[in-house]
């Protein structure tokens, strides 16, 4: 027995030695002839009957032996070859990368949105609440109620849509304030944003727009309480270096009133073409809250008092893009559109 | 509101440059819009003297002078065409290289052959006319009187040296739309005492009773009416002081006791009128609104028919006047009136407006009245009027008046404490302060401890409470001196968006993520957008404007879908060959009009698809995406719209309800806007969606056993569709968790009205795994109830 399984492990040795198993193939066929059913070990296996029962155990060690040698032998090729095999395989695999990505590409946010947004996220952090009034308002809530009667030279300040009867095209987002103040007892922190109309169209008004008006009723609230949110708003919305400056104004519902400049980004405040040479841009109106209004709501003004700012949404826009022209906002050219990203 | 500084100077001792003052106003409130060098025009231009004047050798209606212009030359050679001048004479000389009005550039040159080294000027060329300088409206050379120094610049001499401020008057400040309520201003701002107006003037002996009667008959809208007679008119000229003002503030100069009204108005802010006395009938006046149909031509030469909302100033037959806002042509002042009579009033303010407003009329004087007179202002006026006309020597005033409701003004008064005003602004400013800077501005403060008793002044009818005191401090004290504070003593509240507002952000972000750009649109829209469209009964529903900018903007809309389409229209024209908008706004539904009950403004999802590579059903990605996304289900069924084709429409459903529609516009609306490719519309009612979302978070177990998926090719009339081949496949077997149509094709082997539809059908098992017999076996039931209930087989 010892001879023969010597044999055949020799033969094997002898057709590796030859190179007879080159390639996968050769390699299956090698094992087969060997280790398959009917292979020549497999014949040794099967002439185990005619070995004296005496020599069985060493034979049938010497052929275990044979066995496991034959399939470590195999396998190991085999491992070899697959390998090689994958190894030419990826080196014929060459793509472009610099090929163009497949992507889809996402859609955009308007730009006016985005400036909402960015307020609230800013104002929403102080502890305000986002109320949503009606477009279509009553006479009372966009001006009566806003210290502003029939027939005031105030209304001259808003040329207004009407739509008949006591309704109006809101012309302020301030008519979110009575709403609220109605409803609400304070304390009160909230935005009203949303669109407003006023009959006046050129290269900078739009007889629609956005606006965003913020209100704060509390005990002990202060003009500087005004200038310390304000001035949060500016560095969050621009640059951490843009001051606010308060100039008096006028409008029926605050006292006393602000018109608010921001330092001019552009020029940093040294005077350029935007700011008119001035180092300042006006951005919004804001004050007290007229003490008529909160007795129309029915809020004691002795106990309180409160701040009110209006902002232009687009005016905003256009001063943190550098966008010329209030119309571009509006047509809706998906060229424009594309370049505001979340 | 113009503002001459020569004229600020009479009553405030001005002592800063024009830049600066202009700086300080705009801080205190008072922005100046504009601040006008009157001469910025003229630049080297200056007092010449005439040495010689010689024919031109080579012209017969040139000459050639020989000026002396003091350091800028003494020996000038000018070639002029004028010949009102002589030797000797002083003239405005634009030497070589100049500005004169008009943006006119003089340099040197040559006069058929003779040089000319400048130009000789009229007063035109310096843009002045005889209410500037007295003989500037002379054809020729501007002659100068007086004796100029040779050299010296001209704008001093004819009145250009000067300056005009522009300032926007906020209308809480009526009292400011004066030179006079701005130099009142001006002296508190300077701390410089202010000058009082001069307002007296010797009476003749006859009464104004004797020349008219003056009577008012409604109070209401006029709460004091003076009036004062001044006879014995005469035509001397307006002196030149007093033209030059009213040119400065663009007024022309017309006859002695006009001027003095307009430069009383501009003086002191009140409107005055004067009436001559010989043309009203009855020698009457009566102050009465007018009489239904009533008739007046104003000075203008407009006719106005009048109602009894009008206020008019009458005599015993007829209107002469409306009031407030101009005179009628029946008593207007001429060359030879004799006698006039005076009317200085407080007409109520609303009234004035609405009567201007319906009337369309306007004037300086009604926007005045609009803004608001004061009564007091009224009394001094008048006073100012007459030492006017004194001054002028143009008439002799009477010893009385008729003053009519003459207010017994009582000044208001303010109580109030120091800490009350700081509570408001957040800051300290010291009592001293308070009170200095209360006192400047003509308030009288009474200081006891912290209380404080303040008598507003009597002209100052926007101070009422507390807080106008506070913004009177801040405004003179310094806005700079606010210090930024953080809600110091508030209280904390909870912020951010609430579930609906977030449900709307991720609506939008959903749709986003579909490649679709955030549209605005107008709210309104156009009636033709609707004819366009083929809805005109929709469009007659829509809310009216009453007074647009135009009929292109005077709906509000029902549906988004014009104003998409519009704006794919507007890109498709530029060149923009695909795109994907949408927009999440209102629509405005009213029940009915004129609006008795606000309308509900109903929040709308619109998209609009257009590009190659685009077709319904990419466009019905986006509903998808927010089906997926609100957490609901929409189906479709075929329908028709009238913008939309016939064959490719569908409505969407959610349940029984429907919430849209999704469509390609008609062929017939693209041809006729010249559009080359299908545009994609669709509208959803996104109010109802927001209603039944379910957008939160519903985590099942992963399935314990895998999946079985199998396709099913089916051979069908092309009458089926896909939703119903799906329903079937859903209810023939409850495992079948998801069915997905992959593939449509038409052949000639398939046979005309025929189509192949491939379903990938996945089954989630439950209990136990499904072994490929049992999958097997589903699927021959499947197609059973596909060929039963569709007429479909299997391929």
């Amino acid at each position: 027995m010892k001879e023969r399984t010597e044999s055949i492990k020799r033969e094997i040795e002898q057709r590796f030695a030859a190179g007879g198993c080159a390639t996968s193939k050769e390699l299956i066929d090698l094992k087969m002839e060997y280790l398959g059913k009917g292979g020549k070990i497999s014949a040794l296996s099967k002439g185990m009957r005619d070995v004296p029962a005496e020599e069985r155990p060493e034979a049938g060690r010497l052929l275990g032996e044979l066995r496991a040698w034959a399939e470590e032998l195999f396998n190991a090729r085999e491992k070899e070859l697959k390998r090689a095999e994958l190894a030419a395989k990826v080196a014929g695999e060459r793509i472009d990368v610099t090929m163009p990505a497949k992507f889809h590409a996402g859609g955009s946010v308007h730009p006016v949105t985005l400036v909402r947004r960015e307020l609230e996220e800013i104002f929403a952090g102080m502890g305000f609440c986002v109320f949503e009034g009606p477009e279509i308002e009553r006479d009372y809530y966009n001006f009566q109620a806003l210290n502003i009667p029939a027939d005031h030279p105030a209304r001259d300040m808003q040329d207004t849509f009407f739509v008949g009867g006591e309704y109006l095209l809101r012309s302020q987002t301030s008519s979110g304030q009575i709403r609220v103040m109605e409803q609400t007892p304070p304390p009160i922190k909230v935005l009203s944003p949303g669109r407003v109309y006023r009959s006046d169209s050129d290269a900078t008004h739009s007889p629609m727009f956005h606006q965003m008006e913020g209100l704060v009723v509390d005990k002990h609230v202060t003009l500087c309480d005004l200038k310390g949110i304000l001035d949060e708003f500016a560095r969050r919305m621009f640059t951490a270096e843009t001051k606010t400056r308060f100039r008096p104004s006028y409008f029926p519902f605050t006292e006393p009133s602000v018109e608010v400049d921001l330092s001019c980004k552009n020029c940093g405040g040294k005077g350029c073409r935007i700011c008119k040479g001035t180092g300042w841009i006006e951005v919004l109106g804001a004050g007290m809250v007229n003490r008529k209004v909160l007795a129309n709501c029915g809020i004691d003004p002795d106990v309180y008092t409160g701040f009110a700012f209006g902002i232009g949404l687009e005016r905003i826009a256009m001063i943190k893009y550098g966008i010329g022209d209030i119309r571009l906002l509006f047509e809706n050219d998906v060229r424009f559109l594309r370049q505001f990203k979340d | 509101m113009k503002v001459p500084l020569s004229w600020l100077k009479d009553y405030v001792d001005v002592d800063i440059p024009a830049e600066e003052l202009a700086q300080k106003l705009f801080s205190c409130g008072l922005e100046v819009e504009e601040l006008v060098y009157v001469g910025q025009e003229i630049e080297r231009c200056v007092v010449g003297r005439i040495v010689r004047i010689e024919p031109h050798p080579d012209s017969d209606h040139l000459q050639v002078c020989l000026l002396d212009c003091g350091s800028f030359g003494e020996a000038i050679q000018i070639v002029t065409g004028a010949h009102n001048i002589r030797e000797g004479d002083l003239v405005p000389v634009a030497l070589d290289g100049s500005s004169l009005h008009g943006g006119v550039k003089i340099k040197k040159g040559k006069l058929r052959g003779v040089a000319s080294c400048g130009m000789l000027c009229s007063g035109e060329e310096l843009g002045i006319n005889g209410d500037w300088y007295d003989g500037a409206d002379v054809n020729g050379i501007l002659l100068l009187h007086g004796d100029p120094a040779p050299g010296s610049d001209i704008r001093p001499v004819v009145g250009l040296d000067d300056y005009i401020f522009d300032i926007a008057v906020t209308a809480n400040r009526p009292d400011c739309q004066s030179v006079y309520g701005i130099a009142r201003e001006v002296s508190a701002i300077l701390g410089k005492p202010l000058k009082p107006l001069a307002l007296d003037y010797t009476p003749a002996s006859f009464s104004t009773a004797d020349a008219v009667t003056v009577s008012v008959e409604a109070p209401d809208l006029c709460p004091r009416y003076i009036a004062h007679y001044v006879a014995g008119l005469n035509n001397a000229p307006t002196p030149l002081w007093m033209r030059r003002r009213l040119a400065l503030c663009g007024l022309r100069s017309i006859r002695n006791v006009v001027d003095i009204t307009n430069f009383v108005l501009l003086e002191t802010g009140q409107p005055m009128h004067a009436f001559d006395v010989s043309h009203l009938a009855g020698k009457q006046i009566v102050v009465r609104r007018a009489r239904q149909g009533e008739k007046i031509v104003t000075l203008d030469e407009k006719e106005f028919t009048l109602t009894s909302e009008n206020l008019a100033i009458c005599d015993a037959e007829k209107p002469v006047a409306l009031a407030g806002i101009m005179g009628g042509l029946n008593s207007e002042i001429e060359e030879n009136t004799p006698a006039v009579l005076f009317e200085c009033a407080k007409f109520e303010r609303a009234n004035i407006r609405r009567t201007s407003r319906a009337l369309g009329q306007k004037s300086d004087s009604s926007a005045r009245y609009e803004k608001g007179v004061d009564a007091y202002t009224t009394g001094i006026a008048v006073n100012r009027a007459l030492h006017l006309v004194q001054e002028l020597g143009c008439g002799t005033i009477a010893r009385d008046r008729f003053d009519i409701n003459a207010e017994t003004v009582q000044p208001k008064a303010v109580e109030t404490t120091v800490s009350a005003i700081n509570a408001l602004l957040g800051i300290a400013v010291p009592r001293e302060e308070i009170c200095r800077i209360l006192t400047s501005l003509n308030f009288s403060v009474t200081c006891e401890g912290d209380a404080l008793t303040v008598l507003v002044p009597a002209y100052r009818e926007d101070v009422e409470d507390y807080p106008d005191l506070a913004e009177e401090v801040i405004r003179m004290y310094g806005y700079d001196r606010i210090e930024g504070t953080f809600l110091r003593n508030a209280s904390g509240t909870t912020g951010g968006l609430n579930a609906a507002q977030k449900l709307e952000a991720r609506a939008a972000a959903a749709l986003r993520g579909q490649g679709f750009c955030e549209a605005v649109t107008y709210s309104f829209i156009s009636p033709k957008d609707y004819a366009l469209l083929r809805m005109e009964e929709e469009g007659k529903r829509a809310i009216r404007i009453v007074n647009p900018i135009g009929e292109d903007m005077s709906l509000m809309r029902t549906t988004l879908v014009p104003s998409l389409l519009e704006a794919a229209v507007r890109n498709l024209r530029r060149g923009n060959d695909a795109g994907r908008l949408f927009e999440l706004a209102n629509i405005y539904l009213a029940e009915k009009q004129p609006l008795a009950a606000p309308p509900e403004e109903r929040k709308t999802l619109g998209i609009a698809v257009w590009g190659a590579a685009e077709d319904f059903y990419t466009a019905k990605g986006a509903f998808a995406a927010l089906e997926k996304e609100l957490g609901l289900r929409l189906t479709y069924a075929a329908a028709q719209a009238p913008y939309l084709h016939p064959g490719m429409c569908a409505e969407v459903l959610l349940g029984d309800k429907r919430v849209g529609v999704l469509g390609c516009l008609a062929p017939d609306l693209a041809e006729q806007l010249s559009l080359d490719m299908p545009v994609y519309l669709g509208e959803l009612d996104y109010a109802a969606l927001a209603e039944r979302a379910d957008a939160a978070v519903h985590y099942a177990p992963l399935p314990k056993f895998p999946e079985v998926k199998r396709d099913l090719a089916l051979l069908a009339d092309e009458a089926v569709t896909c939703a119903e081949a799906e329903a079937v496949i859903e209810q023939s077997c409850k495992y079948v968790s998801a069915v997905h149509l992959f593939d449509v094709y038409r052949s000639e082997q398939l046979g005309a009205g025929k189509k192949s539809m491939a379903f990938s059908v996945t089954f989630t098992p439950r209990e136990k795994a499904i072994s490929p017999e049992e999958a097997d076996g589903y699927i021959r039931r499947i197609v059973k109830a596909l060929n039963e209930k569709l007429g479909l087989s299997q391929r």
